[in-house]
């Protein structure tokens, strides 16, 4: 199954690395690893989407904790949540192909970014299932360049997740 | 008043109540070296950074202090990695620092540069890379909290030259602010009501006891809690010196080359008591065949070591001695002998044994040591057979009085590490035994042992071979032995001589027992070469994938 955690991390240089050596040395996948400053400088937050059943998810859970730099874990798979990606997709579009695009785009709510003589850029955000829909739609265009920034999640609700949530309780 | 990086450094250390360091000078260490001329602290210069961070492991483990060596950028640096990931998996606490190159070159492949921070980051429990110089004070102070608290383990700091001679304001933090750690000592209440539970309910109970016990200093509450329930007790090989090894109910060592009577008193429990152990593989053998019929508690102050490689039914996360406590206050006093009566016959049934005559017998050397020493000496080892010879035979008396590399097979760890450890208690006799193969690898530090004035007793079992290889070949490879038998050895009694110390060769059991006890009488240091027999394996010993209880004899 697959696990989406709320990882809050010191601002720290090398943090990433940490994190990223964990989980290579210890032999978990990391599906998707976004990383990004919160509202406290101090306090970065990593989304990461990782694959396994429970014992390896408790294990992955108790190796990111024996790291100084990391503040607090959660699970956010376990509750409600919502979770979005965003991607960046060049298809090459002659120009009679642009009005198909651009309906396709509307249907998925997706912007166009950049328009070139024989391309077409386009961002969407989403879930997983919307993006890989969107990919799907664009590929008989011919896609020419793809970028994902993997998976961010937040709670439902007045529930959260970060590191003031743990002082204030 | 404003002073540089380098001496706000050494006044760290003396806030800590650092007494010695041990280490390596060079270029981008330099401040820091020339701030350590103005010190009190002893600085022990080694011969090999190798050598600077086993002996400050050893230290640790003989002294329960924390460990500091120093060494300088590049080759000093990963000079000293192999001893750090030793003392990583063997938790022990070290502040290390290295000296870096200016952080204007930082990233440049400039002279002496590695990026060593990178490298040990599995290896340390945390690192930092100073790029402030008003920061390091903090720094240090969490650095030897992180180090000496909850499960211990190694801490270094990378301090690049130009940080070093930045002038700060000094002044020493009281308190340690880390909000990402926070290690967990009191046990959960009801985790221990329901041990208690488990313990008193059980039929056939067994204490599985790791070097946890050691570093939690819990070894009167294991004896306690053992008495209590009358429960044998079996230790890992890092737990070996937490139990008395001559008490009634010590079972000796378990696993790969445990003893029968705790290899079978494990795999016949009905509850396993494992007290800051992790289940390592050389104890458990084949997983799905270790105490396949017990209930298992499981007492660790590190939460990850809980159900990492077997299925829990009682976790308790804290520390090992107050967690004792708490259990002892619930336990009730188990009166039925039947399971004690059954670990006695096994006992008696296969006892570790070996044939004294012909040839001199390592096992017979250490028989001896024990006998000299009552059991109470400290004794380091390097790693191979003579480190389980001794794990067998010798019976630790004090606790923490075994110093050897468990979790990462060290060889060459002995010397240096016996060496730390006599620094640390200089008044404790200090044994090494070690194989003619480690000795080789840092025997460079005599020099060290000479020059300190350490009265370091060192015994080569000297067999011309790399013993537990060569009874790997002999197991594995149908006896084709491929490089482990050593044509050339230095005649160890000349090279003692050549450092002037005393060195003996004793060849019989007669020698043994003439000139081993005078050998250990001398007042300064001495190398005792055994010439022992080749052929001579540990025994017993559980083949690869093998259950513990199908241990062979080979």
């Amino acid at each position: 199954m697959r696990h989406t955690l709320a990882v809050m991390v010191e601002n720290n240089p090398g943090v990433l690395a940490r994190v990223a050596g964990l989980f290579s040395r210890r032999g978990y996948n990391i599906d998707s690893l976004a990383v990004g400053r919160t509202e406290n400088p101090e306090v970065s937050r990593m989304t990461i989407v990782v694959e396994g059943d429970q014992r390896v998810l408790e294990q992955v859970t108790k190796q990111l904790h024996k790291l100084v730099d990391v503040i607090k874990i959660s699970d956010v798979t376990t509750e409600r949540y919502v979770d979005r990606e965003l991607v960046m997709i060049k298809v090459s579009a002659t120009p009679s192909q642009r009005g198909e695009i651009m309906q396709i785009a509307d249907i998925f709510r997706a912007r166009i970014v950049d328009l070139g003589a024989k391309s077409i850029t386009l961002e969407c955000t989403g879930n997983d299932g919307k993006i890989n829909a969107f990919e799907e739609s664009l590929r008989s265009y011919g896609i020419k360049e793809l970028v994902r920034t993997g998976k961010i999640a937040m709670l439902r609700g007045i529930r959260y997740t970060g590191v003031q949530a743990q002082e204030s309780e | 008043m404003e002073i540089t990086a380098a001496e706000a450094l050494v006044k760290c250390l003396e806030k800590e109540q650092v007494e010695v360091i041990f280490g390596y000078p060079g270029g981008a260490i330099l401040p820091v070296y020339d701030a350590f001329f103005h010190s009190t602290i002893k600085h022990v210069l080694v011969r090999h950074e190798q050598g600077a961070v086993h002996a400050a492991d050893g230290y640790a483990r003989a002294t329960g202090r924390v460990g500091v060596c120093v060494a300088t950028s590049g080759p000093g640096a990963t000079n000293l990695v192999t001893g750090i990931a030793n003392a990583y998996m063997d938790s022990v606490p070290l502040v290390v620092f290295t000296g870096q190159v200016p952080t204007s070159q930082v990233g440049t492949d400039s002279f002496q540069e590695v990026d060593i921070t990178g490298i040990t980051m599995p290896i340390t429990k945390h690192n930092y890379l100073v790029k402030d110089a008003s920061q390091l004070p903090r720094i240090i102070k969490s650095a030897f909290h992180i180090a000496s608290t909850g499960r211990p383990g190694p801490v270094l700091i990378d301090l690049p030259k130009d940080v070093a001679q930045t002038m700060i304001k000094f002044q020493y933090p009281r308190t340690v602010q880390l909000r990402g750690y926070k290690p967990n000592y009191k046990g959960h209440p009801n985790k221990i009501v329901e041990a208690a539970r488990l313990i008193t309910r059980a039929q056939r109970p067994v204490i599985y006891a790791g070097g946890g016990i050691l570093n939690g200093g819990a070894s009167e509450e294991l004896l306690a809690l053992a008495e209590a329930i009358n429960a044998p007790v079996t230790n890992t090989f890092m737990g070996l010196s937490s139990f008395p090894g001559d008490h009634p109910l010590f079972l000796g060592m378990l696993g790969l080359h445990g003893t029968r009577a705790a290899n079978l008193a494990v795999t016949n429990c009905d509850l396993l008591i494992a007290l800051g152990a992790r289940f390592d593989d050389r104890v458990t053998g084949k997983l799905a065949e270790f105490a396949p019929q017990a209930g298992v508690v499981h007492v660790d102050i590190d939460p990850a070591e809980i159900g990492k490689n077997v299925q829990v039914h009682v976790p308790i996360v804290g520390d090992v001695k107050l967690v004792l406590k708490e259990l002892l206050a619930r336990v009730e006093k188990r009166n039925d002998t039947s399971w004690l009566d059954q670990i006695q016959a096994w006992k008696e049934q296969y006892p570790l044994h070996y044939d004294p005559e012909g040839k001199l017998k390592p096992q017979y050397v250490i028989e001896k040591l024990n006998e000299i020493t009552g059991g109470n000496a400290m004794v380091a080892t390097d790693v191979g057979q003579h480190q389980m010879w001794v794990a067998q035979y010798y019976r630790f008396k004090r606790p923490g009085s075994l110093i050897s590399s468990g979790g990462l097979g060290t060889m060459g760890f002995g010397l240096p590490a016996a060496m730390g450890a006599q620094v640390g208690m200089p008044e404790q006799q200090v044994v090494l035994v070690v194989g003619d193969g480690g000795f080789q690898m840092t025997m460079q530090e005599l020099a060290t042992v000479v020059e300190q004035e350490l009265p370091l007793k060192m015994i080569i079992m000297n067999n011309h071979t790399l013993g537990m290889v060569r009874q790997l070949q002999q197991l594995y490879c149908d006896s084709r032995y491929m490089a482990v038998n050593f044509k050339f050895l230095p005649d160890f009694e000349v090279l003692a001589k050549a450092y002037g110390i005393k060195g003996y060769t004793l060849r019989t059991n007669e020698e043994v027992d003439k000139l081993l006890p005078e050998a250990l009488a001398q007042p300064g240091a001495v190398l005792i070469n055994c010439i022992v027999d080749a052929d001579e394996n540990v025994n017993p010993t559980v083949m690869a994938g093998k259950s513990i209880s199908e241990a062979i004899d080979c």
